[in-house]
């Protein structure tokens, strides 16, 4: 079954038709590659899907129930998480203390509670672990390295059991190497059975590691196919709008 | 050798001594360890238990505003209007108890008085994006001549029934001959410091202080908590208005006066830093107390009060310095 269904949404700003009519659908365990020129759509599209938008017209539909949100954290109570494109983190806190930001653990009850600095340290080291990153909890991110950045807001991400994880050009802006650290790291994701959403304008990104392609062109989905039976020469041309759909 | 999950907990990027030797708090406390030691040596009047008692009363009140201003400091903002704030909240206590209702009913009217104004600032701040230094500039405006309205611009001295507990509330010295003001001065320091390390009110100021878009979007809530750090900061404001009511036993329109820069330069010289994100309860104290040792001992050596200023604008800059080099150091 689909973990999430999006149909017929659109989403208008008065005269402005960001997104128009698109119908799409993600799988768990599956890796899309959502790509399209600036002011296609796209991140008005996964804004409604991290719920900072209310779509104008359709619905989505999160396994099966009809999701509404008022609010980016309602997002993130259904199990939708979103990579930022600058990650959202804060330098002068420590890399556990981003992992946890916002949703810190306590000890005690209600108002009286107290952080929990040695659960968190414990987690978040358990999730750089997992995530093969030499990140230390208590090392303050001002100090790391873009692809140990990375991994702290991925982490993030791996803290509940999100089903849907939405990541803004997670590998604009880095170094190679660091590159193949992130889409290493998509991949365990995926593992996990998450289904990732990667937007991007690095095509050999999307090509090396997504199982599906979906463009965007002027706030409508023109393709949408897995990428064994596209090519990035297609994509581009699909991007360009000198393919007018597939 | 595999580490284990422990080893790489335990892991931090300082240990305890570098850390401390690389805070400009510590060095701040050496500066007014060291003064003191020379002043003891100097002078014969410093080292009296008079004289101490003196400088830890006097410092306790900027030190106590110190650390509401350092909560504000952290989140990125600045609150010029609590040396204004200060005054009107000791005119409200005066005027209140002046017409003979007791210190109970005075002090609420005065803190509540500081809640609304706390509140005022950080509505304009938090909600309608208004730059804190403007909305404060105002304030620090309107809240003195509120306070002359309050009073008619005279002096009040005579507090009604409980003229006797509200001075002694403020001057006397209940444990151990440490003076009031010190105790409750000590009481908010170790409060606010547990609140900034121990509590999510406090990792949540300091991650809109680090990055505000980034605390937005992982849901802190940004806005409601900013102005609650207005709050607590006129807060602070009318608690030492209250206890310096109490101290000096008459309020006038003018007390509080220019406090706003020597509340600042405290925070600032404890390690608080303008950009947001850093700040502690302690440095605010011992930034407040290096100023005053600064202001005694030119004093106590003779030397020309005018010069104070001068002194007291130099540690502002050194204490900086001190936080610039290491990040030179650190960028390398």
């Amino acid at each position: 079954m689909a973990v999430l269904e999006l149909q017929n949404i659109s989403k208008h700003f008065g005269a402005i038709h960001a997104v128009s009519d698109v119908t799409l659908s993600l799988e768990p365990g599956e890796v899309v590659g959502l790509m399209g020129d600036n002011g296609a759509g796209k991140s008005t599209l996964v804004k409604m899907i991290a719920g900072n938008f209310r779509p104008s017209h359709g619905t989505m539909r999160l396994e099966g129930k009809e999701l509404v949100m008022h609010r980016p954290v309602d997002a993130r109570q259904h199990g939708i998480e979103i990579v930022h494109q600058d990650l959202a983190l804060c330098d002068n806190l420590t890399a556990a203390a981003n992992v946890y930001l916002g949703r810190e653990l306590l000890i005690g009850f209600g108002p009286f509670g107290v952080l929990d600095y040695a659960s968190m340290y414990q987690r978040a080291a358990q999730l750089f672990k997992e995530l093969k990153s030499e990140t230390r909890p208590r090392d303050l991110v001002k100090q790391m390295s873009g692809g140990q950045r990375q991994a702290v807001a991925i982490a993030r991400t791996m803290l509940s059991k999100a089903k849907i994880v939405l990541m803004d050009e997670p590998t604009a802006a880095i170094s190679v190497r660091q590159v193949a650290e992130v889409l290493h790291l998509i991949r365990l994701l995926r593992d996990q059975g998450i289904a990732i959403v990667l937007i991007s304008h690095r095509m050999p990104d999307v090509f090396t590691v997504a199982d599906r392609v979906i463009v965007m062109r002027r706030g409508r989905k023109v393709a949408d196919k897995p990428i064994a039976d596209s090519s990035p020469e297609e994509v581009t041309g699909l991007i360009t709008g000198a393919i007018e759909k597939v | 050798m595999a580490t284990t999950l422990d080893q790489t907990i335990a892991q931090k990027q300082h240990t305890w001594l570098t850390q401390i030797v690389s805070s400009q708090t510590f060095w701040v406390l050496i500066a007014v360890v060291l003064a003191c030691i020379f002043l003891s040596m100097a002078t014969d009047s410093f080292a009296t238990s008079k004289n101490l008692y003196n400088i830890t009363r006097n410092f306790t009140f900027v030190a106590i505003i110190a650390l509401g201003m350092t909560m504000v400091i952290i989140t990125g903002g600045i609150d010029l209007s609590v040396g204004s704030v200060l005054c009107l909240c000791s005119m409200v206590l005066a005027v209140t108890m002046h017409a003979g209702y007791s210190i109970e009913v005075g002090i609420l009217a005065s803190i509540g008085t500081a809640l609304v104004i706390g509140a005022f600032n950080g509505f304009l701040i938090a909600y309608l994006g208004f730059p804190p230094f403007v909305v404060t500039l105002g304030m620090l405006s309107i809240a003195r001549s509120l306070a002359m309205v309050a009073s008619n611009n005279t002096v009040v001295f005579e507090f009604g029934p409980d003229h006797n507990l509200l001075l002694d509330l403020g001057g006397g010295a209940w444990l151990f001959g440490i003076a009031n003001p010190v105790l409750y001065m000590l009481v908010l320091a170790l409060l606010t410091g547990f609140v900034l390390r121990w509590t999510r009110f406090g990792r949540h100021i300091f991650a809109i202080g680090g990055n505000e878009h980034a605390a937005t979007l992982t849901g802190v809530p940004v806005r409601p908590l900013k102005v609650a750090v207005y709050m607590i900061s006129a807060l602070s404001a009318g608690i030492a208005g209250i206890v310096q009511t109490g101290w000096l036993g008459a309020v006038t329109t003018n007390i509080g006066a220019g406090m706003e820069l020597n509340v600042i330069a405290a925070a600032v010289i404890g390690g608080a830093n303008l950009a947001g994100g850093v700040g502690t309860a302690f440095g605010a104290l011992v930034g407040a107390a290096l100023i005053e040792v600064i202001r005694n001992s030119l004093g106590l050596l003779g030397i020309n009060a005018f010069w104070q200023g001068t002194f007291i604008g130099g540690a502002i800059i050194l204490a900086v310095l001190f936080d610039r080099i290491r990040n030179f150091r650190q960028s390398d």
